[in-house]
């Protein structure tokens, strides 16, 4: 079964003037669209073509062969989740999130600062993510299609710093992009729909965990 | 003879001493100098071309930013970072490279912009100014690609093959011509290098310098270069590498 092209979460015209139509065109109707067309064509007719996506980013990422299957599939992912992370209305960060911003970085403003700097030291294309590692925000950034689930922890939220993302509307300026995705376009509601989920699952594995009486079971089942 | 090869010497080296005290503590060595063998403080040399000559294959634009924003930032960085490594200051661009992983990111990377961009647009003219490789340089080309056309599609498909940020290279390595790719800013002169060698001739994959004119097609951008390449000036790194007179 191809993997499916997400349509965006929000319309083409959303997110103006903080991004503009033609940005959106050009990044989901032909960058992203290629990812996953590409890695269609790729997948046919191997054992990939039977998993979903995030699973196949996971064994193609140990295989030398299948870099070119990593790279699509990856990048089909990260956008994914990318436009998941944006929303027209940004609100502002909800409980969960801001208590872990609060504990992992002092304050919000401290966090878009490290964020903003993140962003800068990606050098070349690439990725910044705010993600849970042992119950504990961290932001990391990763180059080219690097997800940040493979060696670091769960992302809650990510930014493109490709310089596609930014170069219709901001040129060179990849500061002035991530300032204006920070304070205008964050989907604060979804980064806490995912604290939400991991909370979940690491209190499901913690309770099999227990019943077990402490026998070693490890709920592998459980992502 | 050897009066007027004096006289010559005299006055370029009267020159080289004008040019040190008409500019004190500036580099500028006599553009001859190839750039690897500079050392700081850097500037960012004017293009030897108007930012629309290169049109309709590279546009104004781009060409405005790419040289006034990206260059001069690697300029502007490369330099801070020098400043900040003080024990670097008296290294050529070419040491810098041979010890490169020693140093910060930041050298790395802005020592890489510079270089690289100097040679990007020092190999590029006006389309259709740019002439045809010397007859020493195309017969090597065929010997080495099979044809000229062979060569020009393995370039772009190894132009292609490197994901993100990059650059693909023509290089002199192992007394034969050969393609290589680096990531970000790096070039085959680093010590990082998967494959070190003296480069010809240099495509900036950034998507800066192809996506305000295609978009995500950096095939069209690749397959489209070849009517801005210099080929007058890419004689002159080919001939210093591979040791031909000329
Ligand atoms: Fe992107
Ligand atoms: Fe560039």
């Amino acid at each position: 079964m191809p993997i499916p092209f997400p349509p965006l979460p929000f319309a083409e015209n959303a997110l103006e003037p903080a991004m503009s139509v033609e940005t959106l065109r050009y990044h989901h109707g032909k960058h992203h669209k290629s990812y996953v067309e590409k890695l269609n064509k790729l997948i046919a007719g191997t054992g990939y073509d039977t998993m979903p996506l995030r699973a196949i980013v996971e064994r193609s990422a140990k295989a030398r062969k299948d870099r070119k299957i990593y790279t699509n599939a990856a990048q089909a992912w990260n956008h994914a989740f990318f436009w998941d992370s944006l929303a027209p209305q940004s609100e502002s960060p909800g409980k969960m999130t801001a208590e872990g911003i609060a504990a992992a970085f002092g304050s919000h403003d401290k966090f878009a600062e490290k964020f903003k700097k993140t962003a800068m030291d990606t050098f070349g294309s690439g990725w910044v993510w705010l993600y849970q590692k042992d119950g504990k925000f961290a932001i990391v950034g990763t180059p080219d299609g690097d997800p940040c689930f493979l060696r670091h922890g769960e992302p809650v939220f990510v930014t493109d710093v490709w310089e596609h993302a930014y170069y219709i509307d901001h040129r060179n300026e990849r500061e002035a992009f991530v300032d204006t995705v920070l304070s205008k376009l964050v989907n604060w509601r979804a980064v806490e729909g995912r604290l939400n989920a991991l909370k979940d699952r690491q209190e499901a594995k913690a309770d099999i965990r227990r019943q077990a009486g402490g026998k070693g079971v490890e709920p592998w089942f459980i992502a | 003879m050897k009066r007027i090869l004096a006289a010559g010497l005299g006055a370029a080296l009267l020159a080289v001493l004008v040019a040190a005290t008409a500019n004190p503590g500036a580099s500028a060595p006599p553009p001859d100098i190839p750039l690897e063998q500079h050392k700081g403080p850097y500037t960012l040399a004017p293009l030897p071309y108007a930012t629309d000559a290169l049109n309709p294959v590279i546009d104004t634009a781009t060409m405005e930013i790419h040289h006034g924003k990206h260059h001069q930032a690697y300029v502007t960085n490369l330099n801070a970072a020098l400043e900040a490594n003080p024990a670097l200051k008296d290294k050529t661009l070419g040491e810098i490279f041979a010890g490169v992983s020693q140093y910060d990111a930041a050298v790395r990377n802005n020592a890489g912009g510079h270089w690289n961009h100097t040679l990007f647009w020092r190999t590029m003219a006006p389309p259709g100014k740019g002439g045809a490789p010397s007859e020493v340089l195309r017969a090597q080309i065929e010997k080495d690609f099979g044809s000229f056309d062979a060569f020009r599609k393995a370039f772009q498909a190894a132009g292609m093959k490197q994901f993100g940020a990059g650059w693909v290279w023509l290089i002199w390595a192992d007394e034969r011509l050969q393609i290589t790719t680096t990531p970000n800013q790096d070039n085959p002169l680093m010590a990082v290098a998967a494959k070190r060698g003296k480069p010809i001739l240099g495509n900036d994959l950034w998507e800066h310098a192809y996506s305000l004119k295609h978009q995500n097609r950096r095939d069209a951008y690749l397959a489209g270069w070849w009517d801005v390449v210099n080929w007058t000036e890419v004689t002159r790194p080919f001939y210093r590498a591979a040791a031909v007179p000329g």
